[in-house]
């Protein structure tokens, strides 16, 4: 609320290049605050904080990059008081953490086996911090990092370069084998091969859009039926009673959110794990 | 943004009522704004890539210390309550048989105890009777003293008064042999 305020006090103080806007009457001005208010697009919006410019590149401090850090800090700061104590018999929020490591290095060791645990802290961090990025978006006014598909992108991205660069120092040229799985009549080969190569290179745009469509779908969900309260209950007794509803719905959905944070970080880091296990092992 | 905004005003300008919809149509994806790219991949970069560097360097080994040390300790405590249990179970062995040697040693000494008892009674008993034995032979003995003697007296009895009778009856003093032949005819007949 206090960003969209804020927007309408910029609004207000626009320079000459939107004279356009200086001619409209308040009441105009204020449909489009109200515009603003309940545009479910408008929590995406990037707002530099701090412009800053080094040799040509936009690296302004924006509200994107201060819920990261803000993220970033939340885990270091959970896991410093968690283990702060180093309990033999952990208390909550220790258990917390021993919880999470367990089941993170769980997800590793299953998929990539002992020798795959040296990226355990890759998958560990990749996974704390998408959830927890994730968790923090669902308070309202806070800005969803992961909604971003440059953000998620270059997560995956990252992913599949780790099974590209450990592919290839591992097993060399065999790693192409990947493309090209044992036990096949030759005939298929050509069929089998391009498919295999479209496959692996789809997989950081599938795992990249999984996670931003979901935050961004839930997202708009969210802001939608928030929408929906405020004009409804703008309207008077009958609107009011009316916005129950969406009020209902959204409380459901923030609910259902919270489901869609975590599972969206365990689907990344869990898919992370299987295509690290390709570079391991590309035999099959 | 600026262009976004401009693009809301015109809609309202126009007259367009519930903007909602149409700011969305006129805002595009806000994630498909290129500009903001750089900004965000350099900050992500940052703190991805310290949150890996810290979890990787300080907080998961410490984590994973925290939980090696429980299982190692949780091994140790079972080792040790394992140890413990057997020393006990070694104590109860002892125990057992400790009892049954004490048991046994008991029984021995009750035995001997009894056979040594049973021979002393047997012997005092034995003895009891043969100092029984002894003074009822003895007692027979006088016994049978005393008839023959009483029998001696009544023969001696029998014959002066068979002497004195037939003085009386015939006058006639009969000689002591005859006397005696008479009552030993007399009582043999008897």
């Amino acid at each position: 609320m206090a960003g969209d305020v804020m927007s309408l006090t910029r609004l207000l103080e626009l320079p000459g290049d939107l004279g356009a806007l200086r001619g409209l009457d308040l009441a105009k001005l204020l449909d489009v605050a109200r515009s603003v208010e309940t545009d479910p697009m408008h929590q995406f919006v990037i707002q530099r904080w701090a412009p800053i410019h080094v040799g040509g590149l936009d690296l302004s401090f924006t509200n994107a990059s201060f819920f990261m850090l803000l993220a970033a800090g939340v885990i270091l700061l959970f896991l410093t008081l968690a283990l702060s104590k180093r309990a033999l018999v952990p208390g909550r929020m220790q258990s917390v953490a021993e919880l999470t490591y367990g089941f993170v290095s769980g997800m590793v060791r299953d998929n990539l086996g002992e020798e795959g645990m040296k990226f355990f802290p890759f998958v560990f961090t990749l996974f704390i911090f998408i959830f927890v990025a994730n968790l923090l978006g669902l308070i309202p006014g806070f800005y969803t990092t992961t909604s971003q598909l440059v953000v998620t992108l270059a997560m995956s991205m990252v992913v599949i370069t780790i099974v590209l660069v450990v592919g290839f120092a591992k097993h060399g040229l065999k790693f192409l084998k990947l493309f090209a799985p044992s036990g096949l009549p030759i005939l298929m080969y050509p069929l089998l091969v391009p498919i295999e190569i479209i496959s692996f290179l789809s997989r950081p745009f599938s795992l990249a859009i999984r996670l931003f469509a979901n935050m961004l779908a839930g997202h708009i969900l969210l802001k939608l039926f928030g929408g929906f309260v405020i004009s409804l209950a703008g309207l008077g007794v009958a609107g009011i009673a009316a916005a129950i509803l969406p009020l209902v719905t959204n409380t459901a959905v923030t609910a259902l959110e919270f489901l869609v944070a975590f599972l969206q970080a365990y689907v990344f880091a869990i898919l992370t794990c299987i295509y690290l296990n390709d570079a391991l092992h590309p035999g099959h | 943004m600026i262009a976004n905004l401009k693009a809301m005003a015109a809609h309202v300008a126009a007259g367009a009522g519930e903007a909602s919809d149409h700011a969305e149509e006129a805002a595009g994806l806000p994630q498909l704004d290129v500009s903001t790219y750089t900004s965000q991949l350099f900050w992500l970069a940052i703190t991805f890539g310290l949150l890996y560097l810290l979890l990787a360097k300080v907080f998961l080994p410490r984590l994973s210390a925290l939980l090696e040390e429980r299982r190692d300790r949780v091994a140790d405590d079972l080792d040790a309550a394992a140890g413990l249990r057997s020393e006990a179970e070694d104590a109860e062995h002892a125990l057992t048989a400790a009892m049954a040697d004490a048991r046994a040693r008991a029984h021995a000494i009750v035995a001997k105890q009894r056979e040594k008892l049973t021979a002393e009674i047997d012997a005092e008993t034995a003895e009891a009777e043969a100092a029984l034995d002894a003074r009822m032979a003895e007692a027979d003995e006088k016994i049978e003293q005393r008839k023959s003697e009483a029998l001696a007296r009544v023969r001696e009895a029998a014959s002066d008064t068979a002497g004195a009778v037939v003085q009386k009856l015939i006058g006639v003093s009969p000689s002591e042999a005859d006397v005696a032949r008479a009552i030993d005819s007399a009582s043999g007949k008897a």
